[in-house]
């Protein structure tokens, strides 16, 4: 299946950008160095193409009602220009994708969100939410508009100062999780003080033709997937796929450390089971550590006990360009889940020390 | 792009080069990775070298090299026994991105191998420049 290609492709191969492969999607990795790209979003400001990145609509008297239904969070207690992290989950409260709900301005006086799935998953959770609207006859209109919206991300300390001086109306009032439209050039652009950096900033939907023109408008360095990760893993947020994933490894919101998510007074595809586990408590839980050894962690390694023996699997890691060390996360017994726990990561058969530590390992907003 | 590709070296397919070390007497080679390499790399942030005294097998794998976002094998370009390593480069391993034909060099080999000779697998500059371009 060829790759699809986010609409600024053409200007970001000019700039001298890396491309990867991304959940289908031809996505720049790095346009100048991650270390540069991941210390400009430390220190100062710097933008990425998150394009990869679904959206679905949805629109209609019973939008509430299948939103609520169909993600953990308490979409209900939305306000318009709300916005609410949350996971999707099967009957048996495993994650099938984590998202972030916007409620938008009603449309045609009805309540309307947008949500944003994962890159490649866009099609699946569009295809989820009609037939469960078909299921239980709810009337809603869904529509995937992934190839509708290009998707930027500004972030940084000085992203709100930047942000001031380029977009046409009042910014940096907006406060965490707060969204609204907003005009940049002329185009107008819904605007989220989100992101996936523990950086302040933004995040903006933006009309696919219009892209190049938002994203012109901000003069700061360009930053790609590479350092997305470096920075998403120092601030200890997890990544659909790599952190759990519905069929290689199926986690809990509770075990992947995001149970804050999970509203049990509300009514949702896995309530009932996600309660049970919260009574009964998990076996297994997400931890972030450290090597002391040289090396880097890396996804899939195993990670065992002082003995030996393996007692868990690393799931993210890297070297941390803030801290200068290697980091990771990985599922470990409880047994084993407290920090200063020491532990080894099997790098190329070689046991490195590792020590559990507290997530974030940064400070974050 | 460009890329650095000196002449007085030899390069494997595989993007180490090799070069005679005149001051440190015959038969002494260094091996590092190429300057195309390490833009392919990006951000190196971890070397694993053999020690002092350890032999390295022409075409066989002598170490391991990490950036932030890859995992790669190294390749040694000779058969040989190690007389030195760069041990710098455990603490700044940056230096393979700044510096990779000189600095950022990885180990010294003591080896029989003559660099000059034609019957060897290794390529020419020119020969690296046309596989890379």
């Amino acid at each position: 299946m060829p790759l699809q290609t986010p609409p600024l492709r053409g200007l970001h191969d000019e700039r001298g950008a890396k491309f990867t492969e991304f959940g289908g999607w031809d996505m720049p990795v790095e346009f100048d160095s991650i270390r540069e790209e991941h210390a400009a979003v430390r220190d100062d400001v710097g933008i990425f193409d998150v394009s990869h990145m679904g959206e679905i609509h949805v629109t209609g008297p019973d939008a509430t009602r299948l939103m609520d239904r169909l993600t953990s969070n308490d979409v209900a207690a939305l306000e318009v220009g709300d916005s609410q992290y949350a996971t999707i989950t099967d009957e048996e409260g495993i994650i099938i994708d984590d998202t972030v709900v916007y409620r938008l301005p009603d449309e045609d006086d009805e309540p309307t969100y947008l949500f944003v799935p994962n890159a490649g998953n866009d099609e699946a959770m569009h295809q989820r939410w009609v037939d469960h609207r078909n299921e239980w006859d709810l009337e809603a209109t869904i529509d995937n508009q992934t190839d509708e919206y290009a998707m930027f991300a500004l972030q940084g300390p000085e992203a709100a100062d930047l942000a001031g001086d380029v977009v046409d109306d009042p910014i940096g009032d907006l406060g965490r999780f707060e969204a609204r439209y907003v005009t940049i050039e002329g185009i107008e652009c819904w605007a989220a003080r989100t992101g996936y950096t523990g950086e302040d900033g933004f995040e903006f939907l933006v009309p696919w033709m219009d892209a190049e023109t938002v994203w012109s408008a901000f003069d700061c360095q360009p930053c790609g997937l590479g350092a997305r990760d470096t920075l998403r893993l120092e601030a200890g947020y997890v990544l659909a796929g790599e952190d759990f994933d519905h069929e290689s490894d199926p986690r809990t919101p509770y075990e992947a450390g995001i149970g804050f998510t999970v509203k049990l007074d509300t009514e949702f595809v896995g309530r009932d089971a996600l309660e049970r586990v919260k009574e009964e408590g998990v076996e297994e839980k997400l931890v972030g550590f450290r090597l002391i050894d040289r090396g880097v962690p890396r996804h899939g390694y195993d990670i065992t006990n002082t003995e030996g023996r393996v007692v868990g699997t690393v799931t993210s890691g890297t070297m941390s360009p803030t801290l200068g060390a290697p980091i990771g996360l990985g599922y470990v017994p409880l047994e084993y889940a407290e920090p200063g726990t020491t532990l080894r990561v099997i790098v190329r058969g070689q046991p490195k020390k590792a020590r559990v530590e507290t997530i974030p390992f940064i400070e974050t907003v | 792009m460009s890329f650095d590709i000196p002449a007085d070296r030899r390069y494997l397919e595989s993007h180490e080069w090799t070069h005679a070390l005149e001051s440190t007497g015959d038969g002494v080679v260094r091996i590092g990775i190429t300057d195309f390499a390490q833009d392919e790399l990006g951000d190196v942030v971890f070397v694993e070298l053999p020690e002092e005294g350890e032999t390295i097998t022409a075409g066989e794998q002598f170490g391991v090299i990490e950036s932030i976002k890859a995992v790669s094998d190294l390749y040694a370009p000779v058969d040989g026994e190690v007389v030195a390593v760069n041990e710098t480069l455990f603490d700044s391993p940056e230096l393979v991105n700044d510096d990779p034909f000189g600095e950022g060099w990885m180990l010294e080999v003591e080896t029989d191998t003559d660099l000059e000779s034609d019957d060897l697998e290794l390529l020419s500059a020119e020969e690296y420049e046309e596989q890379i371009a």
